[in-house]
């Protein structure tokens, strides 16, 4: 198999991490090589195997709903690199 | 009292709870050996006056009945420490300081032990080499401008050079049992579940698991009694017996049936690694283990598998880094703009490139020929441990398939890189606890690891094995104090 630039830039799309046209074709290099790398589970027929989905062969533990920790806005929003009042602010989304 | 950072944990702990040492003139002994090996750059972020304050604190009304009494740590700079800075290696949480404390470091903190600092470590633990940390190389107090293996290539490096008596790290495919090898110390990555991930930033949350990192299995044992409790804030801790490890610690292995995979002989492996795995059967033998050959037939899909499961698995967990709610951010025309710049300009390399993966992974039309066929697999690989374990008690194997290498050796080809967890890997998609013990050097005189691994919650049987083993081997670490002038 083969990742293109245009592969490359689609993902980069979906992952919101942007690339030029240098870095992408470092990381389609380096994508091919790792996949080239992985192909290698083809050789294993998978048809009748159940996947393992959870390693921790144990039901999720119920708890009751209530509220343990409360009063934490200060906290919450302490490290947000920008504020205002109790509000993350971001750049205009709605023009 | 000659040089106190020479003397190990437990020795630490049996003189402060007999007043021939107090907490202050510990702490001190290894802040001021910190201090003089920064050229080692196994410190993110230094706490020292914090810590000898709280020190001092100590011996006011010093509580002896702890099990860390006094004792000063630091710790990777992957668990969440309340209001000291928690980078994880990374640009994108440079100037984050949690608001709460990780489950691993507060059982720390609750047995009397003292927060020296945060330790160096691949950026959000991913590499072999800490050579992806957004704060610099680590160097390997083995040797000038050899690496110290990764992630916890911070706290590898600190344990072996003394900077702290003990210390903890994180291991998603190998991160604290290759550095341990590396630098010729103790690493033990416990039972998926063993440990609360509840604080610890993020990797492969199926993988994940936090250990102890010790210049010996006695000082590991006793660290892991004190971070292993269930923790309900974290939904994959496991409510199950645990043993007082260090208390019901033992040499007499009489009887232990272990395992020796073939799988394990793989292709271009150095003689030297054949040579310590062969004298690794014959320490277990004179222990009085009984050796039994097994079979692990699908040990060589197991990377293939987890680069596929783990940069899934990460993709999903650092979309959360999106520089609205925490940590960097690069200004932007628009939303998209800002997400896009952020995420580009605050991580690095490597973990780019991992999440790209994951993310091509898990994109629609790929889904079932990746991610749904690595499950599988994965599967396929716990199997082959379940079917081993109706015949043995524990398997032996080499820790990494060569000894530490030089900086910069391996960075411009991922894949050899990954090459280095071919040992360990399988163990962490199995879930299964996995020790590391140094066990002898190579003809450079680098120190060599192996591996035991044990079964789902048998930690106390592998410590137990490390243990007698350990005193057969008797490694002696040749550090040499290079880089303090």
């Amino acid at each position: 198999m083969s990742i293109d630039l245009k592969t490359i830039k689609h993902i980069s799309k979906l992952s919101r991490i942007s690339v030029d046209e240098k870095k992408a074709e470092k990381l389609a290099g380096d994508l091919n090589s790792i996949f080239d790398f992985i192909e290698k589970l083809n050789e294993l027929k998978t048809d009748n195997v159940e996947p393992l989905t959870s390693i921790a062969e144990t039901t999720l533990k119920l708890r009751s709903d209530e509220v343990k920790s409360k009063n934490l806005r200060d906290q919450v929003i302490k490290n947000s690199p920008k504020e205002n009042e109790d509000y993350f602010v971001v750049p205009k989304v709605i023009e | 009292m000659s040089d106190i950072t020479k003397q190990a944990l437990s020795e630490l702990v049996e003189n402060i709870k007999s007043k021939k040492l107090s907490s202050s003139e510990v702490t001190k002994a290894f802040v001021e050996r910190s201090e003089k090996s920064k050229e080692l750059n196994a410190y993110i972020t230094e706490d020292y006056a914090n810590a000898l304050n709280k020190a001092k604190k100590f011996d006011e009304k010093p509580n002896l009945d702890l099990k860390l009494p006094g004792i000063p740590m630091a710790v990777k700079d992957l668990f969440c420490t309340r209001d000291l800075r928690t980078t994880a290696g990374s640009k994108i949480l440079n100037n984050f300081v949690p608001t709460y404390e990780s489950t691993v470091t507060q059982n720390i903190w609750n047995e009397g032990a003292i927060l020296m600092g945060k330790l160096n470590c691949d950026e959000f633990a991913m590499g072999s080499s800490n050579e992806t940390s957004f704060f610099g190389n680590v160097q390997n107090p083995i040797d000038k401008n050899l690496v110290p293996g990764g992630s916890s290539g911070g706290s590898s490096s600190a344990v072996a050079a003394q900077l702290t008596p003990i210390t903890i790290g994180t291991d998603t495919g190998g991160s604290i049992r290759q550095p341990a090898s590396f630098t010729g110390t103790v690493g033990l990555k416990p039972t998926y579940g063993s440990c609360s991930r509840y604080g610890i930033v993020a990797f492969a949350s199926s993988l994940d698991q936090a250990g102890p990192m010790a210049q010996n299995v006695k000082d590991c044992a006793l660290l892991q009694e004190v971070i292993s409790t269930y923790d309900e804030k974290d939904s994959t801790s496991i409510d199950f017996k645990r043993n007082k490890y260090s208390k019901e610690l033992t040499k007499d292995i009489k009887g232990k049936k272990i395992g020796i995979p073939k799988e394990y002989r793989v292709d271009g492996m150095p003689k030297e690694i054949e040579d310590l795995w062969t004298k690794g059967i014959e320490y277990a033998k004179d222990c009085g283990a009984e050796i039994i050959d097994i079979s692990l037939p699908h040990t060589n899909y197991a990377l293939p598998t987890y680069y596929i499961v783990a940069p899934a698995e990460a993709s999903s967990n650092l979309a959360r880094y999106d520089g609205v709610k925490y940590g960097f951010r690069a200004e932007g025309e628009n939303l998209i703009d800002m997400y896009e710049k952020t995420r580009s300009e605050g991580f690095g390399a490597e973990v780019q490139r991992r999440i790209m993966i994951g993310t091509y992974v898990l994109s629609s039309g790929y889904y079932d020929a990746y991610y749904l066929k690595a499950q599988k697999v994965r599967k396929l690989i716990k199997n082959d441990f379940d079917d081993a374990y109706k015949k043995v008690d524990a398997i032996l194997t080499p820790s990494t398939p060569s000894s530490a290498f030089k900086i910069g050796e391996k960075t411009n080809d991922p894949v050899s890189m990954y090459l280095n967890d071919i040992f360990t890997v399988p163990v962490n998609l199995a879930g299964l606890p996995g020790i590391s013990i140094p066990a002898g050097h190579d003809a450079k005189g680098y120190p060599l690891g192996l591996q035991i691994i044990g079964k789902a919650f048998d930690e106390q049987n592998i410590l137990n094995i490390a243990y007698a083993m350990e005193e057969k081997i008797d490694f002696k670490n040749n550090i040499t104090d290079w880089w303090i002038k």
